[in-house]
C-alpha cells in the first residue's frame, strides 16, 4: 500500500527559532496522498498549511521526520534535484496568480514546457490544450494586465497543468477572487482532477474551496486534528 | 529559451533602457577616448618625425648623446657621400640631410642699425633641389601665409607670428647671428620671401627655414649635416621594422670606439619618446580598465535594482522548477544581449563623434602657447580598425561582470520562503 502514495510524510516536524524559544510550524505530521485526490489542508493562519506545502513541494526540507514525494525523499534532494522534481511533477497555483507580466497568456503557459526542452510543435499543442481546458484559448495573445482576476487565475491553472504534473499544490487559490470566479476556478480544477487524475492539494480557509474538497485535513498549531474523507459531492461542492 | 529572453527584453523597457544607456554612454566614451588618443599620438609621431626625429635618425655618436642641445660642432662631415651610400644600401627609405640651429635674428632699419631682434630656432633643409622631398614632406606650400617659397640662395622663410612680432616685411633683409661648427661667431644675411604658419605652437613662436646649402655656408659646415633623417616610403612609422633597420645600419656603419661614427636611432628611442608612447599605451589600458570597472559597478547596481523589481518573477520561475544555475545563466544571457545592443549603439555613436573630430579637429593652440612639444595645434581623432572593437569587447565584459555579481543573489534566495513571498 505504501507504494500507492504519491506523497507520504511520517512524523514530519518543522521548527523555527523565535527568540530563545522554538516554534513548531509542523509537529509530527504523518499523511499520505494517493493519485487523483482532491484534498485540502484547512486551519487558521499559522497552523502550518503553507509550511506543509513548502515541504511536499520540495521548496523546503523538514527539521525531523521524512517527506517522500514521487518516491524521492525531499530531505535528500539537492537544489538541482528539487528543481527537477518541481519541474516535472509538481505544479503551483498561488493566491496572487504570479503571471509574468511582460509575456502573453500563451507564453506564460508555455514557460514550464521551455524548461522541459520540449520541441516547439509539442509545446504549442500542449499550451493550446491547456488553454482550452481553462476556456481561455481565445485570450492566448492577451497580456496578464488585460485579464480579469478570474481569468488570470485560470491562466495560472493552465500554467500549472500544462506539463501534466502528478501533483498540483494550490495555496489559497481563491483568496483574491469573487464568489463567481472562485466557483469557476474550482469547477475547472475539479474537472481537471477527474480528467487527468491529477492530485490537487489545497491550503485554504476559504469555505468555498472547502466545500469542493473530497478530503479535508484540519491542522491546528502544526498538528493534524482531523482527517475527513467525503465519498460524494455535487458540482457546487455540496456534500 | 533565447527567444523567450529576447521577448522579455524587448517588451520590458525598464529591463533594458538603463543598462543599454549606461553601456552606450560608456562604450561611446571609450571609443571616442581611444580615437582621440590615437589621433594625438599619430599627430605627435608624424609631426615629430617630420620636423625633428624622422622615422629613424642618423647622427654622430657624440651628437646623439646631447642631441637636445643641437651640438653642430659634433655634426657629420661628408654627409653627401654618406647619404648617397645609404640610398644604395636602403633603396626603400628616404634620406634627408638637416641642420638644426639656434641664433639671433636681427632686423635692421634703412640705415643698417638694429630695428628689432629676437632669438630664432632654425631649420635648414634642401629647399632648392628639384628631387628634394622636403617641400612636400614639410607641407611648406600650404604653410605659407604671405609671400612665397625660396627660389634661390640667400632667401628664407620665417614663422608668420615671429614676422609680425618683429615687424618684418616681405623682401626685407635680415641677419642671422650664430656660431660656426668650429665655435666662431657667424653672421649671414638673408632675404625674407615668405612667412609660414606651422600650426605647431613651439615652431610658430620663432622659426626660420632656409636652404641647407646657405646654412652650411653661413655656419661653416661645408658638406656637413647635424642629422640625417630617414623616412619610410609611405611615411607611416612601423616600430619593429624601424628597429631592424637601425640594428642593420649600426652593425655596418657604427663603431663604438669612434665618437664621430654614425649611429642610427629609431623614432621611439629618441628623446624619451618610447617612455611617452609607453605611457600613452598605459593610459589607454587604465582607461579601458577603469571603464570596465566603473561600468561593472554601475551594472551590478542596476542588476540588483532589476532583481528587486523582478523578485516575483524570479520566485515564480524557481517555484516552477527552473534551477538556480539555469536562471543565473539566463540572466547573464539576457544581460549579454543588452550589452551587445548597448555596445553596438555606443560603438556607432563613438565612431560617429570620432569621425567628426577626425574631420573637424579640436584646436588646442591656446593650451600649447608655451609648450615645446612637436604637436599640431589642431588635434584630430583617428578612426582605426581597432576603434571598432575597443569599446565593444569591454562593453560586453562589463555587462557580464555586473550581472554575474548581482546575479549571485539568485543563489542566496531561500526557496523555503517562496510561497510566502509570492503571496505578497
Amino acid at each position: 500500500m505504501e507504494n500507492s502514495f504519491l506523497i507520504k510524510t511520517k512524523d514530519l516536524v518543522k521548527t523555527y527559532p523565535v527568540g530563545h524559544t522554538t516554534l513548531f510550524a509542523l509537529n509530527r505530521v504523518s499523511l499520505g496522498f494517493k493519485p487523483g485526490e482532491f484534498a485540502g489542508l484547512v486551519g487558521p493562519s499559522g497552523s502550518g498549511k503553507t509550511t506543509f506545502l513548502n515541504i511536499i513541494g520540495s521548496l523546503d526540507s523538514p527539521t525531523e521526520g521524512s517527506a517522500v514525494v514521487m518516491g524521492k525523499n525531499v530531505e535528500d534532494l539537492s537544489h538541482k534535484q528539487a528543481a527537477e522534481l518541481r519541474n516535472r511533477s509538481i505544479g503551483f497555483i498561488f493566491q496572487t496568480f504570479n503571471l509574468l507580466p511582460v509575456y502573453t497568456v500563451y507564453e506564460n503557459v508555455e514557460f514550464p514546457l521551455l524548461l522541459l526542452n520540449l520541441p516547439p510543435k509539442e509545446r504549442k499543442e500542449k499550451v493550446m490544450k491547456a488553454l482550452e481546458w481553462v476556456r481561455l484559448a481565445d485570450r492566448a495573445k492577451s497580456k496578464p494586465a488585460q485579464l480579469s482576476g478570474g481569468e488570470s487565475q485560470r491562466v495560472a491553472v493552465a500554467r500549472a497543468i500544462v506539463k501534466k504534473p502528478s501533483i498540483i499544490l494550490a495555496d489559497e487559490p481563491t483568496a483574491n477572487l469573487d464568489a463567481e470566479n472562485s466557483f469557476n476556478i474550482l469547477d475547472t480544477m475539479e474537472e481537471l482532477n477527474h480528467e487527468l487524475n491529477t492530485t490537487f492539494i489545497f491550503a485554504t480557509h476559504d469555505e468555498k474551496v472547502i466545500k469542493y474538497l473530497r478530503r479535508k485535513i484540519t491542522l491546528v498549531d502544526g498538528k493534524v486534528t482531523k482527517d475527513e474523507v467525503y465519498e460524494q459531492k455535487n458540482s457546487k461542492g455540496d456534500i | 529559451m533565447i527567444k523567450f529572453i529576447f521577448k522579455g527584453i524587448i517588451r520590458d523597457r525598464s529591463r533594458f533602457l538603463f543598462p543599454v544607456l549606461t553601456i552606450t554612454f560608456g562604450v561611446a566614451l571609450s571609443v571616442l577616448g581611444y580615437c582621440y588618443f590615437s589621433g594625438v599620438m599619430t599627430s605627435w609621431i608624424q609631426t615629430s618625425a617630420k620636423f625633428e626625429s624622422g622615422h629613424l635618425k642618423i647622427m654622430s655618436r657624440a651628437y646623439a648623446e646631447i642631441a637636445d642641445q643641437v651640438p653642430n660642432d659634433l655634426a657629420f662631415i661628408g654627409a653627401k657621400n654618406l647619404t648617397a651610400d645609404l640610398k644604395k644600401d636602403f633603396p626603400e627609405l628616404i634620406f634627408v640631410n638637416r641642420i638644426r640651429f639656434g641664433g639671433l635674428f636681427d632686423v635692421p632699419d634703412e640705415n643698417g642699425e638694429t630695428k628689432a631682434q629676437g632669438p630664432v630656432m632654425g631649420l635648414a633643409v634642401d629647399l632648392l633641389s628639384e628631387e628634394s622631398p622636403e617641400r612636400e614632406m614639410l607641407n611648406l606650400e600650404n604653410a605659407v601665409v604671405r609671400g612665397r617659397l625660396p627660389e634661390k640662395h640667400g632667401e628664407m622663410l620665417i614663422s608668420d607670428e615671429f614676422a609680425r612680432r618683429l615687424n618684418v616685411q616681405l623682401g626685407q633683409s635680415a641677419t642671422l647671428i650664430g656660431s660656426t661648427m668650429y665655435g666662431n661667431m657667424a653672421t649671414a644675411n638673408f632675404t625674407v620671401v615668405g612667412t609660414l604658419r606651422f600650426g605647431i605652437a613651439a615652431m610658430d613662436r620663432g622659426t626660420m627655414v632656409a636652404d641647407i646649402a646657405d646654412i652650411q655656408a653661413a655656419l661653416d659646415m661645408e658638406d656637413a649635416a647635424g642629422e640625417i633623417l630617414v623616412f619610410f616610403n609611405d611615411y607611416v612609422y612601423r616600430e619593429e621594422e624601424a628597429e631592424i633597420i637601425a640594428e642593420t645600419f649600426n652593425a655596418k656603419y657604427s663603431d663604438e670606439n669612434d665618437e664621430f661614427s654614425p649611429v642610427m636611432n629609431s623614432l621611439s628611442s629618441q628623446g624619451g619618446m618610447a617612455d611617452t608612447m609607453g605611457m600613452v599605451d598605459s593610459m589607454m589600458g587604465i582607461m579601458i580598465f577603469s571603464f570596465i570597472a566603473i561600468m561593472s559597478i554601475v551594472l551590478w547596481n542596476a542588476g540588483l535594482v532589476g532583481s528587486l523589481r523582478r523578485y516575483g518573477e524570479i520566485g515564480v520561475r524557481l517555484a516552477m522548477g527552473e534551477s538556480k544555475g539555469h536562471l543565473y545563466r539566463s540572466m547573464i544571457t539576457e544581460s549579454l544581449m543588452i550589452g551587445a545592443v548597448g555596445s553596438i549603439i555606443g560603438t556607432a555613436l563613438g565612431l560617429a563623434f570620432s569621425y567628426y573630430l577626425q574631420v573637424k579637429g579640436i584646436n588646442i593652440g591656446s593650451m600649447m602657447q608655451n609648450a615645446s612639444m612637436m604637436i599640431n595645434d589642431v588635434i584630430r581623432a583617428k578612426v582605426t580598425p581597432f576603434s571598432f572593437v575597443i569599446g565593444f569587447i569591454p562593453g560586453l565584459i562589463a555587462t557580464f561582470l555586473g550581472t554575474s555579481i548581482s546575479g549571485i543573489g539568485i543563489y542566496k534566495r531561500q526557496t523555503s520562503q517562496l510561497i510566502k513571498e509570492l503571496e505578497v
